[in-house]
């Protein structure tokens, strides 16, 4: 997803002049022919995330659309202030490449691990996120981010993230997909979730349980039509690799609660503590309860208590 | 270099003052003594180096400033005001609910205003950023930022100093309004700068210092910039904090007021005439 993401950066700077590629002190090699290529709109600036976002906001009042790429966590939680002052306050059209949202460098530590990007940047006027559920729905939002009018935060999965996403869905910023029909339940999911939503409506459904899912990728501008969605089943939930506070979920209940349509909703995510544990995404996912057999079986349960 | 001016100030620099104080007492409050040591900074600029267009103020060719130090905001507005960027009336509602001018200066709501600051430690990266596009289409603008003495403890500073000293950013200059006070006291204690010329120099910057309320002193300075071809240059103005009320000089108590007794107003018209 990364280097998909990457090259699309490369393809689209190579027809527009004003896109730029800044990095931090990315990986050797990284976008080397990009910076061969097109050296004059290649830039790496060191371990400097304050600076970098400040440069790429001086730049976008210039006319330039920036691509600013670095590990979710550093470009984040290190420059918070940046984003807000520099980039939303102005509404600049700055693009946020952020590596490794959720745990996928779970083996490095929670120095290195996001679960709060989400609930950071939901909070900002003006900013937009979205999360693509793998590497084909990726190239597709690249092409749809050159125009997008303001600061725009893309949170990257592991890479190599089995495919769910189908082109002839198409992709539109803050237009939630609907990749399964359903009447009892709908998971609402993002990201590498967006997989163990499917698989999990499949248990249920060997159950007789008719579960709905949707690729919810934009979580800010939030899709308003998932309202009517959330309407026609019994049980809402929301699946993310996000912590419990502040992420998609809480995005969907404040949606259901502004219009006065509260649902029963159930939601997945990553609890309110660090995780002091290693190992890999999946196994530190499996550990929260975040896999298929592990949620159909609350979502079974929650749909009893509703009986 | 002695941090005192002696010379008494000018008619343009106590004009520019009582502007300040126009603002101050409209808002009810401000920054005065950040403002007061900027006056001769902002007012060389924008008498003698700057290419603006008050009447145009997006012109495309402009030299851009940024203030960086955004709490200073009164001495810019008192500049542009009397430039004509906006009318002189605006100066009496500043900080009110439907102002047009706030406690720190916003971008998109202040014609001239190039960033939105006040948070420090910003205007020297979006500076750069903005040198570097100039650079990058061949464009001759300059790019002026404002910083405070107390803002260069943030270490974002000196991140985009070693990013404009490596990309050779000759269009960007940083004046360093070098009051020796910042918010809680002096500088020497709160944060010791010293030796700050060398700092500069050793991050990548041709510099010089000069005395930051002598206008014909920083008019000769800013009219042969860059300082150093294929340098961006650091200019430290050495400043006083509340320059032109003796009250307000070298006092941290006037680094932001709310109020003013009966014997500050009278000493502000003694000073500063009306």
């Amino acid at each position: 997803m990364r280097r998909v993401c990457l090259d699309r950066v490369h393809q689209l700077a190579r027809q527009q002049r004003q896109i730029i590629f800044i990095g931090s002190d990315l990986g050797s090699g990284t976008l080397e022919a990009m910076r061969k290529e097109l050296p004059e709109q290649f830039f790496m600036e060191g371990i400097a995330e304050q600076n970098l976002l400040g440069v790429a906001a001086g730049m976008a009042m210039e006319g330039y659309i920036p691509y600013v790429n670095t590990i979710a966590t550093f470009l984040t939680r290190r420059c918070l202030e940046q984003i807000v002052v520099d980039l939303c306050l102005p509404n600049l059209p700055v693009r946020l490449l952020a590596n490794g949202g959720g745990l996928v460098y779970a083996p490095l530590g929670p120095t290195h691990t996001t679960q709060e990007d989400i609930a950071l940047l939901r909070t900002l006027p003006n900013m937009a996120i979205v999360a693509p559920a793998d590497a084909p729905e990726m190239s597709r939002l690249m092409e749809q981010s050159v125009g997008w009018p303001g600061p725009l935060y893309i949170r990257f999965a592991k890479g190599g993230d089995p495919l769910v996403s189908r082109p002839e869905d198409g992709f539109t910023i803050g237009r939630a997909i609907c990749l399964r029909a359903g009447s009892d339940v709908v998971i609402i999911s993002y990201g590498v979730m967006v997989k163990r939503a499917l698989q999990t409506a499949e248990l249920l459904a060997a159950e007789g349980i008719s579960c709905a899912v949707y690729n919810c990728h934009t979580i800010k501008p939030l899709d308003s039509a998932l309202l009517s969605v959330m309407a026609g089943v019994r049980l809402v939930v929301c699946a993310e690799e996000h912590s419990l506070i502040g992420g998609l979920g809480s995005a969907l209940l404040e949606l259901q609660n502004e219009a006065e349509m509260l649902k029963p909703t159930l939601r997945f995510a990553l609890p309110d503590q660090f995780s002091h544990r290693y190992g890999s995404q999946d196994q530190q996912l499996a550990g929260v309860g975040l896999e298929p057999p592990a949620m159909a079986a609350r979502i079974r349960q929650r749909l009893t208590s509703l009986m | 270099m002695s941090d005192e001016t002696t010379e008494p100030l000018d008619e343009r620099s106590r004009y520019l003052r009582r502007l300040v104080f126009r603002a101050m007492q409209g808002g009810g409050r401000g920054h005065p003594g950040s403002a007061l040591s900027l006056i001769e900074i902002v007012r060389v600029l924008y008498d003698h180096i700057l290419q603006v267009r008050p009447g145009e103020p997006q012109w495309p060719q402009r030299d851009r400033c940024i203030l960086s130090k955004g709490h200073g905001c009164l001495a810019l507005y008192a500049i542009l005001a009397d430039k004509g960027f906006f009318p002189m009336e605006e100066l009496d509602r500043f900080c009110r609910l439907d102002a047009m001018l706030g406690g720190h200066p916003e971008l998109g709501m202040v014609p001239g205003v190039e960033a939105s600051t006040g948070a420090l430690g910003h205007g020297l990266s979006i500076a750069a950023g903005m040198a570097l596009a100039a650079q990058r289409k061949g464009e001759t603008h300059r790019v002026m930022v404002i910083l405070g003495d107390g803002e260069l403890d943030e270490g974002s500073v000196w991140e985009a100093a070693m990013f404009a000293a490596k990309h050779r950013l000759q269009q960007l200059t940083a004046l360093v309004d070098y009051n020796k006070l910042q918010s809680y006291g002096a500088v020497t204690q709160v944060q010791p700068l010293e030796p700050l010329a060398d700092k500069w120099r050793a991050f990548g910057f041709a510099v010089a210092e000069v005395d930051g309320h002598d206008p014909e002193a920083l008019r000769r300075l800013l009219q042969r910039l860059p300082l150093s071809e294929g340098m961006p240059s650091a200019i430290l103005c050495h400043t006083v904090k509340g320059k032109g009320v003796p009250m307000a000089e070298h006092n941290p108590d006037w680094h932001h007021k709310s109020s003013f007794k009966a014997e500050e107003l009278a000493q502000l018209q003694s000073a500063l005439g009306s």
